[in-house]
């Protein structure tokens, strides 16, 4: 994929819900080329949480048997933009877990795009999203498995949660299978805070922020569950939920 | 402690409390009784503050402020324990946590200091012994998984924790084995007999009232209190059905 040096316009699938006057800002994006030899293993993570636009786009290569885990975290930026391109070899490994928080009119997405290429190759995918205010958030992930790539195990799981009746959440998860023998599984969900669980919560003495907080919590906690800094990433976004609440 | 003074509330619009009068004094057992749908849920909802449960006349009293003016934490806050009938499951959060958030959020809003995880550790401990809960339960996440009498057990090990004035029990008898039933029994005892606090028991049989004996039984019906009385009310409705007695 070689790099778009025109600005891109909603027209494209990939920017539909974009903030292309903040994008243009940032434009273009540096492709940060990551490549992982057979059997190499790595953990990525990613912390956007400053105000100002902010846009990555991340080419993950991995041999046959490697192993790449990426975290992400975007909370604070105006635009935050994360894109990743993986391609995964003989029997390699996956691991993206994402969380990302707005309010006011920020507007946050992750895109991803997971090539299968080889069989027998294992992709696991969280995004939890909370939006609050009009904040717009945004997933769009495509897993495509090629011709051949039997075994393929690839699972998207997506929820939104908004605080707001006036937030956005977009999800678009997307499968193109060309083998056989494949496992895909995708799950996605947009929703409120369940209000009896608020209430309950209230009933013991939390003010509505600490309930909230505590709820939203668990909810992004998937995201980060066996990360290797999963301490601080939680406390990284409790930090930021607490200034969206 | 608590005087309830011709509530009326509705839900969705409709009248479910239509002039309900109680008063409870510290140091007592009351016990609440009646048929389905007359309002024994809708009253512990509305005295914890429930959204959706709203008051169209009548007044609350609690030690001297005006409950219903209060959020439903700062009536946590100022001493009111609603134990749920259909304790709710909180995925992802665990009951050491929110205890130990609930307990200290209370003692902030008291003016208090509040407890270290010590403190709060060797607390949740003897409470969850009372109620012969091992500690490890608590340690899973809110209510999830638990059993229908674990959910009950865990409602009075809260309890426990955040040591009420007066706590209102809806239906903490159903779906309690009979061992489950006598556990919880002598958890309210325990934690609740006491010259300084109260009880609300909100139940639909007698059998809870064989280990929490309480001084009032009173019968509601139609979204009232329509009889009232001692122990010995409970066994005649047992006995009578609700009919014949109220």
């Amino acid at each position: 994929m070689s790099e778009i040096a025109a600005l891109p316009t909603r027209k494209s699938e990939d920017f539909r819900y974009s903030d292309i006057e903040a994008l243009s800002g940032v434009w273009p994006v540096a492709r940060e080329e990551i490549v992982l030899a057979d059997g190499e293993e790595r953990a990525l993570q990613i912390v956007e949480d400053g105000a100002a636009a902010v846009a990555r786009h991340l080419v993950i290569t991995l041999g046959a048997g490697a192993r790449c885990d990426l975290r992400i975290l975007t909370a604070g930026p105006v635009f935050g933009r994360v894109a990743v391109d993986v391609q995964l070899g003989k029997g390699a490994d996956f691991t993206l877990g994402a969380a990302q928080l707005a309010t006011g009119s920020e507007t946050l997405e992750i895109v991803t795009e997971v090539l299968h290429a080889e069989p027998d190759a294992t992709s696991r995918q969280t995004v939890r999203t909370v939006l609050a205010g009009h904040a717009t958030g945004t997933y769009l992930g495509r897993v495509a498995v090629a011709r051949g790539a039997d075994g393929t195990d690839a699972a998207q799981s997506v929820r939104a949660m908004l605080l707001d009746r006036t937030a956005t959440a977009n999800a678009r998860p997307e499968l193109e299978i060309y083998a056989d023998d494949v496992k895909a599984a995708h799950g996605c969900a947009v929703g409120e805070l369940d209000a009896n669980g608020l209430f309950y919560l209230q009933s013991r003495g939390l003010t509505p922020p600490q309930a909230k907080r505590l709820m939203l919590q668990a909810f992004i906690a998937e995201a980060f569950t066996g990360a290797a800094d999963e301490d601080a990433l939680s406390a990284a976004a409790i930090a930021r939920l607490e200034a969206i609440l | 402690m608590l005087t309830i003074n011709n509530l009326h509330a509705t839900v969705a619009d409709k009248p479910i409390l239509k002039g309900l009068s109680l008063t409870i004094n510290a140091g007592e057992i009351h016990a609440i009784m009646g048929p389905n749908g007359a309002g024994k849920s809708t009253l512990g909802y509305t005295l914890g503050g429930r959204p959706g449960y709203e008051v169209t006349g009548g007044s609350v009293d609690f030690d001297g402020a005006d409950l219903l003016a209060f959020e439903p934490h700062e009536r946590a806050a100022a001493g009111l324990f609603l134990g749920f009938q259909y304790p709710v499951e909180i995925p992802g959060v665990s009951f050491v946590q929110f205890l130990r958030e609930s307990a200290n959020a209370q003692r902030t809003q008291r003016g208090e200091a509040p407890l270290s995880g010590g403190e709060f550790l060797k607390l949740a401990k003897e409470k969850a012994g009372l109620l012969r809960m091992d500690m490890d339960m608590l340690k899973r996440p809110v209510n999830v998984g638990f059993s229908g009498g674990e959910k009950k057990r865990a409602e009075m090990v809260q309890m426990g924790i955040l040591d009420p004035k007066l706590a209102i029990l809806d239906e903490t008898d159903s779906g309690l084995d009979i061992d489950a039933l006598r556990i919880c029994g002598e958890g309210i005892n325990a934690i609740m007999r006491k010259p300084d606090k109260a009880v609300l028991l909100i139940t639909h049989y007698q059998r809870l009232l064989d280990y929490v004996k309480p001084d009032f039984v009173h019968v509601l019906a139609g979204g009232r209190i329509v009889r009232t009385g001692g122990p010995e009310l409970a066994l005649e409705l047992e006995e009578q059905g609700y009919e014949a007695v109220a």
